[in-house]
C-alpha cells in the first residue's frame, strides 16, 4: 500500500508540474496546447545538459550540484526558449493560438525524440546508450532521515526535491492567484483583456511572463520523469501522453493549482493502480487508463451546466486581444 | 467664489475631414457644482467627456485643470489629475468581486491587502451613501450596482471631478433618485460633478448649471434655476430647417398593422415597452421619435418576432383579404413572409443583417437562401438582385463579390435597405436608414422610402433627426421611456412641440 | 502639479483590408523560404552537410521511386480526407482539435466488422456495413461534443481533446482483448489470407481507389460548404451568431449537425486507413494526422481546394526529412522539427497580412 502510494505520487509529479505550468498559462487567455511538446523539450534539455557534462568529465569524476545545476539551467533554458515562441506568434503576432499549440508540441516532441535518438551521433560520444544513472542518482537523493522515520517517512519524505519543488510551486501559484495583485492582475487580463487594458495593466507583458513562467515550470516536469521516474535513461516516445494528461488535469482541478496537487495524486494513481490488482488483464487496464480522460470530460460538463461562473474557464481563453477590436 | 476645476477653450475635434464632433466648445465646471451637459443624439456630448478623460485628444483648444493647462494623453493622465469618468459601458471583470475590481490595475504602497481595501470601499459607501457590498460578485449584480461599482472605482482612486455619460439610461426611476442623492452629496463635499443626459426633468431636479450642445456645436450655458423647460428644448434642437423631400398625401390609407397595449421587458428584467399602442396605415410614413434607447429597437425587434412580447398584441391586416393575422404565434420567418420587413442599421452598421465578410450577393442570400427546394443555393436571383441595387442605388463597390466590411458606410446601408424592400414588403420598418450618411445618400434613401409609400406600402421609420422625421413623414409617433407620449401630424407640428414630448416622463407603475 | 515626459511608442499596430491575392500569396511564399533557410541552417548545424545536397535528398526520398511517389500520394490523401473532414467544424468556429480520435473510432468500428463479419456476409454486404459503422461511429464521436456545446457551452477544444485519449484507450482495450495470436498484444493483418473487407488493388496499385474516394469527398465538401444552403448557414453561423439568430437560423441545430458530419467524414477516414492501408487497428493508425490537419486545413483558410496544396506540402516535407534522418543516419522525428518550423513561419506571417504597422512621426509632446 505504501508503495502503491508513493508510486502514484511520483507518477503524479510531472503532471502536475504540466498543470500548474498550463494553469498559470491559461489564467492570461492562453490556451497553450504546446505544452506537450513543452515537456518533452523539458525533459531533452536535462538529458543534453546532463550528457555533455557527464561526458566531459566522465561519471566518476561529476560535481554533485554541478551535476544538478546543469541539467536543469538546460531544461529551464529549453522550456523559456518554447514559450517565447509561443509567445512571439500568438500575442505579439497574435497567431490562432490552436494551430500554434499544437505546431510547438509537433516540434517539441521532434526536438526531443530527435535528440533523444541522435545525441550520441551528434556528439561523437563513445557510449552505446543515453545512460544518466549517475546524474539521476544526484537528482533522486533522498532526505538521509526518511527511512528511519517509518512508515510516515516513506510516505512524507522519501522523494527527491524535484516533487517537493512540485507541490511547492503549485502552492505558491494557488497563493500568488487568490492572495495578490500580480495574480489579480493575470486573472483579469484572461478574463477580460480590454477592461484589464483599460485599467493600465500591461496585457502584453502578463501574458509573455505568465506563458513562459508555465512552460518552464511544465518542462521541468519533463525533467523529473527523466531524471527520476526514467531513471536517467532516455526512450523515445516514453513519455507518452502524459502532457494531455496535464492538460486534462487542468480542467479536473477548475484552473486551481491546489486542487490539482489531489488530481494529480489521483490521477497518478490511476495510472498505475492496475498494477496492484490481483489478476487483472492486460486489456482492463488500458480501460483504467481512459478513467482520467473520462472523469475530466464529465468534470467539464458539469461544470458548463451548473454555470457556475468561478469554475469556468477563463473567459477569453483561446482568443488573442488587439486593443483596436474592442 | 466657486473656483473653477475644468474649464475648456475652443475645443475641436473631428473624425475624418467631413464629421466635426466638437466645434469651438467653451465651458466651466466648477468645485461644489453639477454640471449637466444636454443635447440630442449625436451633438458630441460624450466626445467632450471622452477628451477629458484622455480617451481621445483634441484637434485644437485648450483644457485647463484648476487653472492650468494640461494635456491629457491617456485615461491615466486624467487620474493624475483626479478627474473620473463613469462610461455608458461599464468595464468590470464578471468574475471578481465589487473590491477586486475596484483595486483593479491600481500600485501597492503597502501590500496587498484586500481586507483593507474593502474596508475603503465601505467607508467611501458611507461617506456618500453607495449601497454595495464589497465582497458581492460582479455577475451577481443588477446594472445598477454595477454603476455603483464604477463610481466608487472612480473616487476610490481620489478622483475630485467626475463626468458620468448618461447615468440614469439603465436605472430605474428610484435608482435614479437614489444615485442623484448621491451625487448631491458629492456636490456637497466639493466635488465637481458632469452629468450628460437628455431627459429635461432630471436636468432640471440635479443640476446647477446646464450647457447645451447641438450638432457639435456649443449654443450656451444657462442656469438651471433662471431656465425652464421650453428654453431648453429650443437650445436644444434649434431653429427648424427644411429640407427637400418631395412629400405626396397619402392615398387610400387604411390600416394596416395594429400594435395593441404591447408589453415588453429585456435580458435584466426591466420593463422596456409600456403598454405601446398605435396603427400603422398603408400609403404613409409613420415616423418613430424619440431618445436613443427609448424602446424603438425593441418595438421594431418585437413586431419582427425577434423579441417576446410579454402581454398585448400585434395584428396585422392582410392587404387583399382583409384577413387578421396575430403576430403573436408566429416565428420571424413567418412574419416576414407574410411581408413585414425590418431593415435596423445597428450603431456598427455591421453585426446585424449583414455579415461582414461577405459579399453583396450572399447578403442577399441572407433572407432567401431558404427559397426552393432541395440542397443547393440558388445564386441566380440574388446575383441578379445585388445587381438591381447596385444599380439603382449607386452602390460604390468593385463588384458584387467584394466583402461589405470593405464598402464604406453608407454603401453598407444601401445595400441593407435595397434587400429589404426587394422583397416587395407590405410593411417596412427602417431603423436609422440614414445613419451617418452624407446628405446625397440619405436623399437616394429617402426617396426610396416615398416610393414605397406610393406604392401602398406601410412605412415605419425611425429616425434621429428631427428636421427629417417632420420633413418626410406623415405622422410622427413619439416615444420616451418605453411609452407612447403623443402622435402628431407631421405637416403641421413644430419642433419644441416633439421635443418636449420626447423628454417628457411620464409616470409609471414601478416595479 | 505634475511634470511627466510622455513618450509615445515608436510605432503602432493597426488592422488592413485584406490586401490582393498576389500579395497575400508573396508574402506567404517568403514565409516558405524563410523557413526553409532556417530548417537548412539547422540542418547545416547538425549534420554540417551542404544544405542543398539535404534538400535534393529530401526532394529524392519524397518522389524518388514511383513506389515513393505513390506512399506520398497515399499519405497526402489520408491527411488530406481528415482535414477536409475538420473543414465544415472550423468553418463554423468550432475548434474541433478531436479529429484523431474520430478518426481512430472510424477505424475500429471497420476492423470490427471486418473481424467479425469477415467471410460471414458477401463481400458488397461487408463493405456497405464497414462503411456505416465508420460513419456511425465518427458521427456520435463528433455527436457528443457538439451537443454539450450547443446545450450548455461546453468548451469544445477541450473536450473533443479528452475524447481522443477515450478513443486512444478503447481501442487500446479492444486490441488487447481481441489479439491475435492471444496475449501478443496486437490484433495483426486482419482476414490476412481472405483478403475479405480489403479495398482491393487496382492494377499493382494499392491506393488508386483510397485516393479517388478523398477526391470525391473533398469536391462533395467543397460543393456542400459554398454551394449549399447547408454550407452557407455555416458559413453565417461561423461569422456571427448574432446575425443568424437574427435571420431566424437555428443555431443549435447547426452546430450539431455540422459535428455529425465533421465526425462522420473522419470515420469514412478511419475506414480508409484501415480497409485500405493498415488491415489493422492500432492506437497509432491515426498516427498525429488528426492534429497535423488542423494546420493542414486552417493553412488553407478553410477551402477545401487549397488543402490537396497544403496536404502535399505537409507531407512532401515529412517524406522528405524522413529521408534525409535515414540518409545521414538520424532520428525520424528530424521530419517533425522542420515541420514545426515551417508551420511556426507561415502562422506568423498571416500578422504581415492582417495588420500593418505604421511608425509614428517623431512628434514629441510635453505635458504641461
Amino acid at each position: 500500500m505504501i508503495m502503491f502510494i508513493q508510486r502514484a505520487i511520483i507518477q503524479g509529479i510531472p503532471l502536475l508540474f504540466g498543470a500548474t505550468g498550463e494553469i498559470l498559462t491559461e489564467k492570461s487567455g492562453n490556451l497553450n496546447l504546446g505544452i506537450p511538446g513543452i515537456m518533452y523539450t523539458g525533459a531533452i534539455g536535462g538529458v543534453i545538459g546532463a550528457f555533455l557534462y557527464e561526458n566531459s568529465v566522465g561519471p566518476e569524476n561529476i560535481n554533485p550540484a554541478l551535476a544538478i545545476i546543469i541539467p536543469l539551467v538546460c531544461s529551464i533554458l529549453m522550456s523559456l526558449m518554447m514559450g517565447l515562441i509561443y509567445c512571439f506568434l500568438t500575442v505579439t503576432l497574435r497567431a490562432n493560438q490552436n494551430v500554434t499549440g499544437l505546431a510547438l508540441t509537433t516540434f517539441g516532441v521532434g526536438v526531443g525524440n530527435f535528440f533523444g535518438g541522435s545525441l550520441i551521433k551528434l556528439s561523437g560520444a563513445d557510449v552505446p546508450s543515453i545512460n544518466l544513472t549517475a546524474t539521476a542518482n544526484y537528482f533522486k537523493a533522498k532526505l538521509p532521515f526518511a527511512s528511519s522515520l517509518g512508515v510516515v517517512g516513506e510516505l512524507i519524505f522519501s522523494y527527491s526535491f524535484l516533487a517537493y519543488l512540485a507541490i511547492i510551486i503549485a502552492l505558491i501559484a494557488a497563493f500568488v492567484l487568490k492572495k495578490t495583485r500580480v495574480g489579480l492582475h493575470l486573472r483579469a487580463v484572461g478574463e477580460n483583456p480590454a477592461t484589464a487594458d483599460a485599467a493600465g495593466i500591461s496585457v502584453t507583458k502578463y501574458k509573455y511572463f505568465a506563458t513562459c513562467i508555465g512552460s518552464i515550470i511544465a518542462g521541468l516536469g519533463g525533467l523529473f520523469y527523466i531524471m527520476d521516474y526514467a531513471y536517467g535513461v532516455w526512450s523515445n516516445n516514453g513519455f507518452g501522453d502524459r502532457g494531455w494528461l496535464a492538460v486534462a488535469l487542468v480542467i479536473f482541478s477548475m484552473w486551481k493549482p491546489d486542487i490539482s496537487i489531489i488530481g494529480s495524486f489521483i490521477f497518478g494513481a490511476l495510472l498505475i493502480v492496475q498494477n496492484y490488482i490481483p489478476n487483472l488483464s492486460m486489456s482492463a487496464q488500458e480501460l483504467i487508463k481512459m478513467l482520467p480522460y473520462v472523469v475530466t470530460i464529465v468534470v467539464l460538463v458539469v461544470v458548463s451546466t451548473r454555470n457556475k461562473k468561478e469554475n469556468q474557464p477563463p473567459a477569453s481563453l483561446g482568443l488573442a486581444y488587439f486593443r483596436e477590436d474592442r | 467664489m466657486p473656483t473653477p476645476a475644468i474649464e475648456l477653450k475652443n475645443i475641436t475635434k473631428a473624425f475624418g475631414s467631413k464629421v466635426v464632433a466638437n466645434k469651438n466648445v467653451c465651458l466651466t465646471v466648477n468645485y461644489g457644482e453639477i454640471l449637466a451637459i444636454l443635447g440630442e443624439n449625436g451633438s458630441g456630448k460624450t466626445t467632450l467627456l471622452n477628451m477629458i478623460s484622455g480617451i481621445y485628444y483634441p484637434d485644437s483648444g485648450e483644457i485647463l485643470v484648476n487653472g492650468t493647462p494640461v494635456s491629457i494623453k491617456s485615461p491615466k493622465d486624467a487620474f493624475e489629475y483626479k478627474i473620473g469618468m463613469i462610461h455608458q459601458h461599464f468595464k468590470l471583470v464578471d468574475v471578481f468581486t465589487a473590491t477586486e475590481n475596484i483595486i483593479l490595475g491600481l500600485k501597492d504602497t503597502d501590500g496587498y491587502d484586500i481586507k483593507k481595501a474593502a474596508q475603503r470601499i465601505k467607508e467611501i459607501s458611507e461617506q456618500y451613501g453607495f449601497d454595495i457590498d464589497p465582497n458581492k460578485k460582479i455577475y451577481e449584480m443588477s446594472v445598477s450596482e454595477k454603476q455603483t461599482v464604477e463610481i466608487i472605482k472612480v473616487l476610490y482612486r481620489g478622483a475630485d471631478i467626475l463626468m458620468l455619460d448618461e447615468p440614469t439610461a439603465v436605472l430605474t426611476p428610484q435608482e435614479t433618485r437614489k444615485l442623484f442623492a448621491i451625487l448631491k452629496r458629492m456636490k456637497e463635499d466639493g466635488k465637481a460633478v458632469v452629468i450628460i443626459t437628455h431627459k429635461l426633468h432630471e436636468v432640471l431636479e440635479i443640476s446647477d448649471k446646464v450647457a447645451v450642445l447641438r450638432k457639435g456645436e456649443y449654443i450656451g450655458t444657462v442656469i438651471t434655476d433662471e431656465t425652464s423647460e421650453s428654453e431648453l428644448t429650443e437650445m436644444m434642437v434649434g431653429q427648424k430647417v427644411v429640407l427637400n423631400i418631395d412629400r405626396t398625401d397619402p392615398v387610400n390609407p387604411e390600416p394596416r398593422l395594429i400594435v395593441a397595449h404591447l408589453n415588453c421587458m429585456n435580458i435584466e428584467g426591466l420593463k422596456v415597452l409600456d403598454n405601446v399602442t398605435f396603427t400603422a396605415n398603408s400609403g404613409e410614413i409613420l415616423g418613430i421619435a424619440g431618445i436613443a434607447g427609448s424602446g424603438q429597437r425593441e418595438l421594431l425587434e418585437t413586431i419582427a418576432g425577434l423579441q417576446p412580447m410579454v402581454t398585448g398584441g400585434v395584428q396585422y391586416i392582410v392587404p387583399e383579404t382583409g384577413e387578421i393575422e396575430f403576430l403573436r404565434d408566429k416565428t420571424p420567418m413567418q412574419i416576414r413572409e407574410l411581408g413585414i420587413r425590418l431593415s435596423f442599421v445597428p450603431e456598427d452598421r455591421l453585426g446585424m443583417g449583414l455579415v461582414a465578410t461577405m459579399g453583396t450577393t450572399d447578403n442577399m442570400l441572407l433572407r432567401s437562401y431558404k427559397k426552393g427546394r432541395g440542397l443547393f443555393l440558388s445564386k441566380k436571383e440574388p446575383k441578379e438582385l445585388a445587381e438591381k441595387i447596385i444599380e439603382e442605388l449607386q452602390v460604390v463597390t468593385p463588384n458584387i463579390n467584394t466583402p461589405v466590411r470593405r464598402l464604406s458606410g453608407g454603401n453598407v446601408q444601401k445595400v441593407l435597405v435595397g434587400r429589404e424592400i426587394a422583397a416587395a414588403p407590405k410593411v417596412l420598418m427602417a431603423a436609422y436608414p440614414v445613419r451617418g450618411l452624407d446628405i446625397n445618400s440619405s436623399y437616394t434613401i429617402y426617396n426610396l422610402l416615398n416610393r414605397q409609400k406610393e406604392q401602398g406600402v406601410a412605412v415605419i421609420f425611425v429616425g434621429e433627426d428631427l428636421d427629417v422625421l417632420l420633413g418626410l413623414c406623415d405622422r410622427i409617433l413619439v416615444i420616451g421611456s418605453g411609452t407612447v407620449t403623443g402622435i402628431v401630424d407631421a405637416r403641421t407640428a413644430s419642433k419644441e412641440e416633439i421635443g418636449l414630448l420626447m423628454t417628457k416622463e411620464v409616470r409609471r407603475n414601478e416595479q | 502639479m505634475n511634470n511627466k515626459t510622455h513618450k509615445e511608442p515608436l510605432f503602432h499596430i493597426s488592422r488592413k483590408d485584406t490586401p490582393v491575392w498576389w500579395k497575400r500569396f508573396g508574402i506567404r511564399i517568403i514565409a516558405v523560404i524563410l523557413a526553409l533557410i532556417v530548417s537548412g541552417i539547422i540542418t547545416l548545424l547538425l549534420t554540417k552537410l551542404n544544405p542543398i545536397d539535404v534538400y535534393l535528398t529530401m526532394i529524392d526520398g519524397a518522389v524518388g521511386t514511383t513506389r515513393r511517389i505513390w506512399a506520398l500520394i497515399q499519405k497526402t490523401a489520408m491527411l488530406l480526407i481528415i482535414a477536409v473532414a475538420i473543414t465544415p467544424a472550423f468553418r463554423m468556429r468550432f475548434w474541433n482539435i478531436g479529429a484523431e480520435g474520430q478518426v481512430l473510432i472510424g477505424g475500429f468500428a471497420t476492423a470490427v466488422v471486418m473481424l467479425k463479419l469477415g467471410g460471414k456476409v458477401p463481400t458488397p454486404v461487408l463493405f456497405i456495413m464497414m462503411i456505416v459503422a465508420a460513419i456511425l461511429a465518427g458521427a456520435v464521436w463528433g455527436f457528443i461534443p457538439a451537443f454539450f456545446k450547443a446545450k450548455s457551452n461546453t468548451n469544445e477544444t477541450l473536450f473533443t481533446l479528452m475524447m481522443n485519449y477515450v478513443a486512444i484507450q478503447l481501442i487500446g482495450y479492444f486490441v488487447l482483448e481481441w489479439s491475435v495470436p492471444k496475449g501478443s498484444g496486437q490484433i495483426g493483418i486482419i482476414n490476412q489470407k481472405t483478403q475479405e473487407g480489403w479495398i482491393p488493388s487496382i492494377g499493382h496499385n494499392a491506393y488508386l481507389i483510397n485516393v479517388i474516394i478523398v477526391a470525391v469527398i473533398t469536391i462533395l465538401v467543397a460543393i456542400y460548404l459554398n454551394k449549399t444552403k447547408h454550407g452557407y448557414e455555416i458559413s453565417v453561423v461561423g461569422e456571427s451568431q448574432n446575425t443568424a439568430r437574427y435571420i431566424g437560423i437555428d443555431v443549435k441545430k447547426v452546430i450539431i449537425r455540422t459535428m455529425i458530419l465533421s465526425g462522420a467524414i473522419c470515420g469514412i477516414a478511419g475506414f480508409l486507413l484501415v480497409s485500405g492501408q493498415d488491415h489493422t487497428i492500432t492506437k497509432d493508425t491515426a498516427g498525429g494526422n488528426g492534429f497535423t490537419a488542423i494546420m493542414v486545413s486552417w493553412l488553407a483558410k478553410f477551402d477545401p481546394l487549397w488543402m490537396v496544396l497544403t496536404a502535399f506540402i505537409i507531407c512532401f516535407l515529412q517524406k522528405g526529412a524522413g529521408e534525409i534522418a535515414t540518409m545521414f543516419n538520424l532520428n525520424l522525428s528530424f521530419a517533425d522539427i522542420i515541420t514545426g518550423i515551417i508551420i511556426f513561419f507561415i502562422v506568423g506571417c498571416e500578422f504581415f497580412i492582417n495588420y500593418k504597422i505604421v511608425f509614428r512621426k517623431s512628434e514629441k509632446e510635453v505635458a504641461a
